[in-house]
């Protein structure tokens, strides 16, 4: 319990101290820090789920099972790695882009809020906090989109403001709604946007408006997730922030959003006789899979590229979920786990190679491998790994997607596939250059902290070739909880 | 159960719920930037005495507290720091041009019909006096977009924004008689931050592209190839 | 029998004291404008004088020209006998129909632009084309708004209609508003008043009904004024009966008639009043933009119809 408590208030008091204290050098230091305290908190409080269950906080305010609390680690661990990953990063950013003092003071105190409005959404128990969390999140990432102040910057800031701002805005009225069928079926109004409450009395809430309901939800948070035709302002925002805050975007906050999602999904579920809201998901996550391959072709820049692939995986893990039955959900949480990995990995690595270009153009960077091989051989593995090869963690959870489908919806299996293949190759065709290529004269390396990407990509090798017992069990616990059933 | 046999207070609840929807009408026709936000602020004043005419018929009275934090931030606080924008940046006197002022009209309220029918299941279930207002609010949410689409100004966008959350939090107050305390004041914490970031992206805008002219940001794009080739990040 | 007695005497009280409601409204403009008032009984010394003289006519004039004084003022008397002045449940009101009544108005006006062009003088014809653009953006939203309140009663018949209104009680219908405003807009375009077109003056680019009625002279032109003058109280009635029904007689006894006459006087300088006030503040449109103000009040109209769907009708 403490530890729940601890999860939410390092975070917390992170921001205060960086908003006073950021701009010090040795605020990387610190931010690396809380961090740290944060995962270290996060670790504590799943080991204690793992002994005693799940957990409700006094007063319902947190929740805490098996579904989220694997969230929790992960998203402090991918924090943590980031953060790691952001403090020489940042340095260099201030020297090359000449970055004032107060920038950076936003920056690291944004960077805790961010973390703190992800760990609010996972933990919290209330699904009007859930939105008010994703909401937050939108406005503590969004100055740091704009964070250079270019004119691209500052267009993708404003893409990403009023997108998600209005898309998260239908997730509220969806949020009203299920309020609304909520209060005619439990007798004490403060307790019906709980989400222990609502999932208990799930199957006596009224069908059509959680049905009508359902939809602006998919709507809302599916801008947040990054799925098409909502999606505009993902690439955008990736490509033009500050690197770390790629990795996190991408690594973090797509995973919390379709985490709201499949909550949402779950109520639905239960009150619904039929599949419809997973197969609306299933439609949605099929449609941003295709579009999200194809665009990967048309890619200029190398954040962008790799902001797209992330729109693809996203569109399988919706696709997954929304399929539902045991094997397809732990494919999806097995899924957003090595997703999560791979993404943030491939993008320290990617923004090392733009500082070593010193550009993001895919078509000025060069030699990559015999610049600096580490940064040359990171980026050749991760896109690897994000590609679906074996033995990496990413194919295993595909390959689970691709047996689910064969089983449920065998006629599906073919276009995914294809799928596949067309992402593969769009990531190929432009990482065999940058990575071979002939470096221009004058390419120097880099100071590189490549730790957290070779322990991204050894976590993802490990859950290739094994998936540990305890997060075996935890993923089927998780699946239990959402699909209603356990994976064979 | 027709509109002769409610209380009055009910039916003056109805009457502010229609004169809202009015007001997205009038803002989607304004084009002149202080009378816009002027405008903004009526809604949010409309909208504060209709909730508090619900507080009063349905007797909750934490709605009381709703209204008085809505007028508040949405008829005093917001508008005035959108109008100290205005004024600091130097357009408070400009107009924008809508391509088909007449069209964008009728649309909104093809957008009224469209919100109607959607709500009409909802509206069947519920027992509310208040139950006929949430097509209302749903179409204030949805004006809000095609205020937001139709315009070009950035100022103009972000008071579509604001509008859409009072179509949202009308939507709140009417279908449920208001959110648990906790999630209204988050929600209402969410607008402020909302608003002093549009604030500080509005000069931003102005520092980068010397405008706040929202199609002059389109330089992120796949295939523009001329564009990328003549200006090289960096 | 003296139910027909009485809609004749009403209609003849209507057409007679058409001219003193314009007057009272051009003394209220002068006083409100700090000019020196004309004697309220101004406009009926003018339409004695033009009756009294002699008609001089174009070289052109075909019959059209000559029929339409007749034509514009028999239709608009007729209007004016549909529409429910002091009492009601006559035995006119069974045509006493709102269609009826945009009928009868749009005949009018049909006549009036051909006679404009008749002459094929240049203004006649701009004016006859004006006439056509307003009419035609105004008559959709007259009848919105007359059909928003014929969803609340239930009917098209004027006078049922407003018997509905004064039988229900003190009843806040957000639909009426909208419709009271939209109303109010196009009666303001369809008489020719500021801001769309300016009774007062004959300026050659600005004149739309003046225009049209340029080449009359004599009984014709009197016919003419008289008959835009009945329109104004037409639409003035139409307005202060509909929204506000209380004081008209749904008896014929006389003390009931005698409060109906009472009530009806003091409602139209009341509105007589607003008119002014309104024309005061606002100033003269371009012509093109007349579409976007028949526009708004095409909108309020639709907005009336649509809130009275979805405001008023619950309990399905």
């Amino acid at each position: 319990m403490i530890a729940l408590w601890l999860v939410l208030l390092v975070p917390l008091t992170g921001v205060v101290v960086l908003a006073l204290i950021g701009q010090q050098r040795y605020a990387g230091w610190l931010n690396i820090g809380f961090t740290g305290a944060a995962l270290a908190a996060a670790l504590a409080l799943a080991y204690g789920v793992l002994e005693h269950g799940p957990l409700l906080s006094s007063g319902k305010m947190l929740h805490i099972d098996a579904f989220n609390v694997y969230l929790v680690v992960l998203t402090a661990f991918v924090g943590f790695t980031t953060a790691i990953f952001s403090r020489p990063y940042m340095l260099h950013e201030v020297e090359r882009r000449q970055l004032s003092a107060r920038r950076m003071r936003l920056y690291h105190a944004m960077y805790q809020g961010f973390m703190f409005t992800m760990y609010a959404a996972l933990t919290t128990n209330n699904i009007g906090i859930l939105w008010v969390a994703m909401e937050g999140a939108t406005l503590a990432t969004v100055l740091l989109v704009s964070l250079y102040r270019t004119p691209e910057a500052v267009e993708a800031a404003w893409k990403y403001f009023i997108l998600c701002g209005v898309g998260i805005a239908q997730a509220l009225f969806g949020t009203i709604l299920v309020y609304f069928a909520a209060a005619r079926v439990i007798s004490s109004t403060d307790e019906a946007l709980l989400w222990d409450v609502l999932y208990d009395s799930a199957a006596r809430l009224e069908p059509t408006v959680l049905t009508i309901a359902f939809v602006f939800l998919l709507v809302g948070y599916g801008t947040k997730v990054g799925l098409v035709p909502l999606h505009n302002w993902l690439p955008d925002a990736h490509s033009e922030g500050p690197t770390p805050m790629s990795a996190i975007l991408s690594g973090l906050l797509l995973n919390v959003a379709l985490y709201a999602l499949v909550r949402m999904k779950m109520l639905v579920d239960g009150s619904l006789d039929s599949d419809l809201a997973g197969h609306l998901m299933m439609a949605f996550g099929f449609l941003s899979f295709t579009v999200a391959g194809l665009f990967l072709h048309r890619s200029r820049d190398i954040k962008r590229m790799f902001s797209y692939s992330s729109i693809e995986h996203m569109g399988l893990m919706t696709f997954a979920f929304g399929m539902g039955g045991a094997l397809a959900t732990f494919a999806a949480l097995l899924h957003m786990t090595v997703h999560s990995l791979t993404k943030s990995a491939i993008f320290v690595t990617v923004g090392h190679a733009a500082q070593i270009a010193g550009t993001q153009s895919i078509e000025r960077i060069r030699g990559l491998i015999r610049t600096q091989p580490v940064v040359g051989w990171g980026l050749l593995i991760g896109t690897i790994a994000i590609a679906g090869f074996p033995p990496f963690g990413v194919f295993t959870s595909e390959f689970l997607v691709l047996t689910a489908t064969m089983k449920a919806w065998p006629w599906l299996t073919v276009p995914l596939l294809v799928g596949l293949v067309i992402a593969f190759a769009g990531l190929f065709r432009h990482l065999q250059p940058m990575v071979y290529g002939e470096p221009p004269a004058g390419q120097v390396a880099v100071r590189a902290n490549m730790l957290p990407v070779m322990v991204h990509l050894l976590l993802v090798l490990w859950l290739g070739l094994a998936i540990p017992v305890f997060l075996s069990s935890w993923f089927s616990e998780a699946t239990i909880l959402i699909a209603g059933s356990a994976p064979q | 159960m027709g509109l002769a046999q409610l209380d009055l207070f009910d039916q003056a609840m109805l009457l502010f719920a229609a004169l809202v929807l009015f007001t997205s009408f009038v803002m989607l026709a304004q084009v002149r930037i202080v009378p816009l936000i002027h405008a903004f602020a009526w809604q949010g004043a409309l909208l504060a005495v209709a909730t508090a005419l619900v507080a009063f018929v349905s007797k909750h009275p934490h709605l009381y507290l709703s209204a008085g934090l809505g007028f508040g931030l949405k008829a005093l606080l917001i508008p005035w720091i959108l109008h100290r924008l205005a004024v600091r940046l130097r357009i408070h006197h400009e107009s924008e041009s809508i391509k088909h002022p007449v069209l964008v009209l009728l649309g909104g309220a093809g957008l009224v019909v469209f919100s109607y029918y959607v709500t009409l299941p909802i509206v069947q279930l519920s027992e509310l006096t208040t139950r006929n207002t949430i097509a209302v609010s749903q179409a204030v949410v949805l004006l809000g977009m095609l205020l937001m689409i139709s315009r070009n100004k950035a100022v103009a966008q972000v008071i579509g924004f604001m509008s859409i959350e009072n179509g949202l939090f009308f939507a709140a107050v009417v279908a449920t008689y208001g959110m648990p305390m906790v999630v209204e004041l988050g929600i209402a914490f969410d607008v402020l931050v909302a608003v002093v970031l549009f604030g500080v992206f509005f000069f931003q805008m102005r520092e980068s592209i010397d405008s706040l002219d929202v199609n002059r940001l389109n330089r992120l794009r796949e295939v523009d190839e001329a564009l990328s080739e003549a200006e090289p990040r960096q | 029998m003296i139910g027909w007695a009485m809609a004749a005497v009403q209609c003849l009280l209507f057409v007679a004291t058409a001219p003193l409601f314009a007057g009272w409204i051009k003394r209220v403009k002068c006083r409100a404008q700090n000019r020196a008032a004309p004697s309220l009984f101004q406009p009926y010394r003018d339409l004695t004088k033009l009756l009294r003289k002699g008609v001089v006519l174009a070289y052109d004039a075909s019959w059209i020209f000559r029929a339409t004084p007749y034509v514009v003022f028999t239709t608009t008397v007729l209007a004016a006998a549909v529409v429910p002045l002091i009492a009601l449940r006559l035995p006119t009101s069974a045509i006493a129909d709102v269609i009826v009544l945009v009928g009868f108005l749009g005949l009018g006006r049909f006549f009036l632009a051909l006679a404009g062009m008749d002459i094929g003088t240049a203004f006649g014809g701009m004016g006859s084309s004006r006439e056509m653009m307003i009419g035609a953006l105004a008559e959709p939203v007259l009848l919105m708004t007359v059909f928003t309140l014929a969803m609340s009663a239930s009917t098209t018949n004027l006078s049922e209609a407003v018997s509905f209104t004064l039988h229900g009680g003190l009843v806040i219908r957000p639909s009426f508003l909208f419709a009271l405003v939209g109303l109010m807009m196009v009666a303001v375009a369809e008489t020719g008043r500021i801001p769309i077109d300016n009774p007062a003056t004959h300026l050659e680019l600005t004149m739309v009904h003046e225009a049209m009625i340029l080449e009359y002279s004599g009984r014709y032109l009197a016919l003419l004024e008289w008959a835009s003058m009945i329109k104004l109280m037409v639409y003035f009635v139409l307005i202060a009966n509909i929204f506000a029904p209380w004081g008209i007689a749904s008896t014929t006894t006389p003390t009931t008639l005698a409060l109906g006459v009472l009530a009806i006087a003091l409602k139209l300088m009341l509105l007589g009043i607003v008119l002014v006030l309104w024309e005061t503040v606002m100033a003269k449109m371009r012509l093109f933009r007349v579409p976007q103000y028949l526009g708004f009040a095409f909108l309020l109209s639709l907005l009336g119809m649509l809130t009275h769907v979805i405001l008023e009708s619950g309990g399905h």
